[in-house]
C-alpha cells in the first residue's frame, strides 16, 4: 500500500475537535486550572498585606483598581481579571463534570474485591474541587459584593475581613476549604504538566517538588489570615 | 497447598455484569509451582469430572507475550506479581488463602464468558493509526534510515506493550491511554513512522474515545499494573504529541 497522497479535509473545527477529544478537554482544564493558580499566588501575597495594618490593606485595594493606568481606564484591568477568571473557572468546571461523567460511565461494573489505591489527594479531586466551587461563589458575595458580609462597607476591605473572620463557622469553613486547595494542587500541578506533556521520567521529581511547594505556600498563606484574626493579630 | 477460589461466573455476555455472580470452589492439591492458569487448569479438570461447567479464561502463549490472558485476581490486574497472569506462580500465595478471580472491568470490554472479555476496542484503535504504511517491494538496506540508540531503546521500551489490557483493568476510569499511547510513542518516535505522526496520534485518541474508554486523571495505577513496565510517561508523551498534532495549522 503506498501512503496516502491526499489530505483528508478536517472533520470539524480545531475547537471543536479538541474540545471533544479527551485528551484536549484535560488540556483546557489544565491550561484553566494553572491560570487561576497563577491568580492564586498573587492574591495570597497581596492579602498578606492584612498584618501591616488597615492602611496598607486598604490602599492595596485601592491600587488594583488603578493597574495599568493610563493606558486602561480606571478598573479596566480588575474587569479583564473578573472576566479572565470566570471563564477559567466555568471551563474547568464544565469540562471537569463531562470528564468525570465519561469516566464513571466507562466503568459500569464495580469490581466485588477493592484495594485502596492512588494518593489521598489524587482521589478527592473530584469532591474538593466542588468544595472549591462553593466556596468561590461564598467568598465572592462574603468579601467582593458584601452581600453576605456583616461589615459590608464598600471600599474598606480590612474591616470587612475583620468582621467576616469574626465568626468562627466561618473561619473552618475558610480553612478547610484552603485544605482542599492545597490537595487540589499537589495532584493537580503535576498532573497539568502531565496532561500538557511537559512532564519526563527526568522532570518528574522537579514537578512533584514544585507542586508540594505551591500547595503548602498557598494553604499557609491564606490560612495565615483567619489565624491572624482568631488570635487577635489582625484586628 | 489448598485455596478458597471465589471466581466471578456469567453464562452469557452483558455488559452491566448484572448477570453473573461471585461463586466459592475450593481447590485442593495445588502445586506451588503451578501457574495461576494451571490451578485453573486444575480447578477445570475437577468440575469436568463432577459434570459442571468449567471456567472460562483467556488465554495462548502461557509464556507473558501474547496478552491473552489476564484476570483481576484479589483486586490487582495480573494478580500480586509485577507479570501476566500465566506466568503468575502459586508460590506467591498461602495455603488457605480466599482468592477472589474477577474478569477485567470496563465498559469498552464487555464480558463474554466468565473471566473473558472482549478486547476487540484495542484491535480498532490500532487500525485507526498503530502501523506504519510501508510499500512493498523488495527488502530496503538493513541501515538505510538510521536510528540513533537512544531512540531505538525508547521505541522498544513502548512497543513491548503486548495489549493485554491490564491497564484498562486497574484504571478507575477505565481508560486505555496507557495502551494507546504505548503503541502512539513506540511509533512516533521512529522514523519510519514520522510520515503519518499527526494522523496517527489524531486518529488513535479518536477511536479511543469512540469506544468508550474513559479519560485520563493520571492516577497512575495503569502502570503500576502493567506486566511490561510500559512507563506512565508515555502518557504525558502522547498527550503532548496530540496538542503538537492538533494544533498545527491544517
Ligand atoms: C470550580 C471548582 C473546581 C472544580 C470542580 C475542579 C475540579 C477539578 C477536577 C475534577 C480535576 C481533574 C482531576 C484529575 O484529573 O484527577 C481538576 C484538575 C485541576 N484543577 Fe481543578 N477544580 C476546581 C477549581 C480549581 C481551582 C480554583 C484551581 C486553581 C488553583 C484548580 C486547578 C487545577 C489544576 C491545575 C488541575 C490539573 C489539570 C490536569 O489534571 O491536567 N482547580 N480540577
Ligand atoms: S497467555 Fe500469553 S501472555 Fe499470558
Amino acid at each position: 500500500m503506498a501512503l496516502a497522497t491526499t489530505r483528508r479535509a478536517p472533520a470539524s473545527s480545531f475547537i471543536g475537535s479538541v474540545w471533544r477529544s479527551t485528551v484536549g478537554k484535560k488540556a483546557v482544564m489544565a491550561v484553566t486550572g494553572l491560570i487561576m493558580l497563577a491568580y492564586l499566588v498573587a492574591h495570597m501575597l497581596g492579602n498578606l498585606k492584612v498584618f501591616f495594618g488597615a492602611g496598607e490593606f486598604n490602599h492595596y485595594g485601592q491600587w488594583i483598581r488603578t493597574i495599568g493606568e493610563p493606558f486602561l481606564h480606571h478598573e479596566w484591568f480588575l474587569w479583564i481579571a473578573r472576566v479572565g477568571l470566570t471563564v477559567s473557572v466555568g471551563l474547568h468546571g464544565v469540562a471537569a463534570y463531562q470528564l468525570s461523567r465519561r469516566d464513571l460511565a466507562a466503568r459500569p461494573a464495580k469490581y466485588v474485591r477493592k484495594r485502596a489505591r492512588a494518593s489521598y489527594a489524587t482521589r478527592t479531586m473530584r469532591w474538593g474541587g466542588v468544595i472549591l466551587g462553593l466556596f468561590i461563589v461564598w467568598h465572592i458575595l462574603d468579601l467582593t459584593t458584601l452581600t453576605v458580609n456583616p461589615n459590608a462597607q464598600e471600599g474598606h476591605p480590612y474591616e470587612n475581613l475583620v468582621a467576616s473572620f469574626g465568626r468562627w463557622y466561618v473561619d473552618v469553613f475558610y480553612i478547610a476549604a484552603m485544605l482542599a486547595l492545597g490537595l487540589h494542587i499537589r495532584h493537580g500541578f503535576w498532573s497539568a504538566a502531565q496532561t500538557l506533556g511537559a512532564n519526563s521520567p527526568r522532570r518528574d521529581r522537579a514537578f512533584k517538588i514544585v507542586a508540594n511547594a505551591l500547595a503548602a505556600l498557598l494553604t499557609c498563606g491564606f490560612i495565615a489570615i483567619p489565624i491572624g484574626v482568631m488570635t487577635g493579630v489582625v484586628s | 497447598m489448598n485455596l478458597t477460589l471465589r471466581i466471578w461466573r456469567q453464562r452469557t455476555a452483558d455488559a452491566s455484569g448484572g448477570s453473573g455472580s461471585m461463586v466459592t470452589y475450593e481447590v485442593t492439591g495445588i502445586s506451588p509451582d503451578m501457574s495461576f492458569l494451571e490451578m485453573l487448569d486444575h480447578l477445570n479438570e475437577e468440575l469436568i469430572l463432577r459434570g459442571e461447567e468449567p471456567v472460562a479464561f483467556d488465554h495462548d502463549c502461557r509464556e507473558g507475550i501474547c496478552g491473552a490472558c489476564g484476570m483481576v485476581i484479589n483486586g490487582q490486574a495480573h494478580g500480586p506479581e509485577r507479570t501476566t497472569t500465566c506466568q503468575l506462580h502459586m508460590r506467591h500465595f498461602d495455603d488457605g488463602d480466599v482468592v477472589d478471580v474477577e474478569p477485567w472491568r470496563a465498559g469498552a470490554f464487555p464480558v463474554v464468558k466468565d473471566l473473558v472479555v472482549d478486547r476487540s476496542a484495542f484491535d480498532r484503535i490500532i487500525g485507526a493509526g498503530g502501523y506504519v504504511s510501508v510499500p512493498t517491494g523488495s527488502a530496503p538496506d538493513a541501515h538505510a534510515t538510521p536510528v540513533p540508540k537512544p531512540v531505538a531503546d525508547l521505541a522498544f521500551e513502548h512497543a513491548e506493550c503486548i495489549g493485554c489490557g491490564a491497564c484498562v483493568a486497574a484504571c478507575p476510569n477505565g481508560s486505555a491511554m496507557l495502551f494507546t499511547s504505548a503503541k502512539v510513542v513506540h511509533l512516533n518516535v521512529l522514523p519510519q513512522g514520522a510520515p503519518e505522526r499527526e494522523s496517527r496520534v489524531l486518529g488513535m485518541v479518536g477511536a479511543m474515545d469512540a469506544e468508550g474508554f474513559g479519560g485520563c486523571t493520571n492516577t497512575g495505577e495503569c502502570a503500576v499494573a502493567c506486566p511490561k513496565g510500559i512507563p506512565l510517561s508515555a502518557i504525558g508523551r502522547m498527550n503532548r504529541e496530540y496538542l503538537r498534532a492538533a494544533t498545527r495549522p491544517r
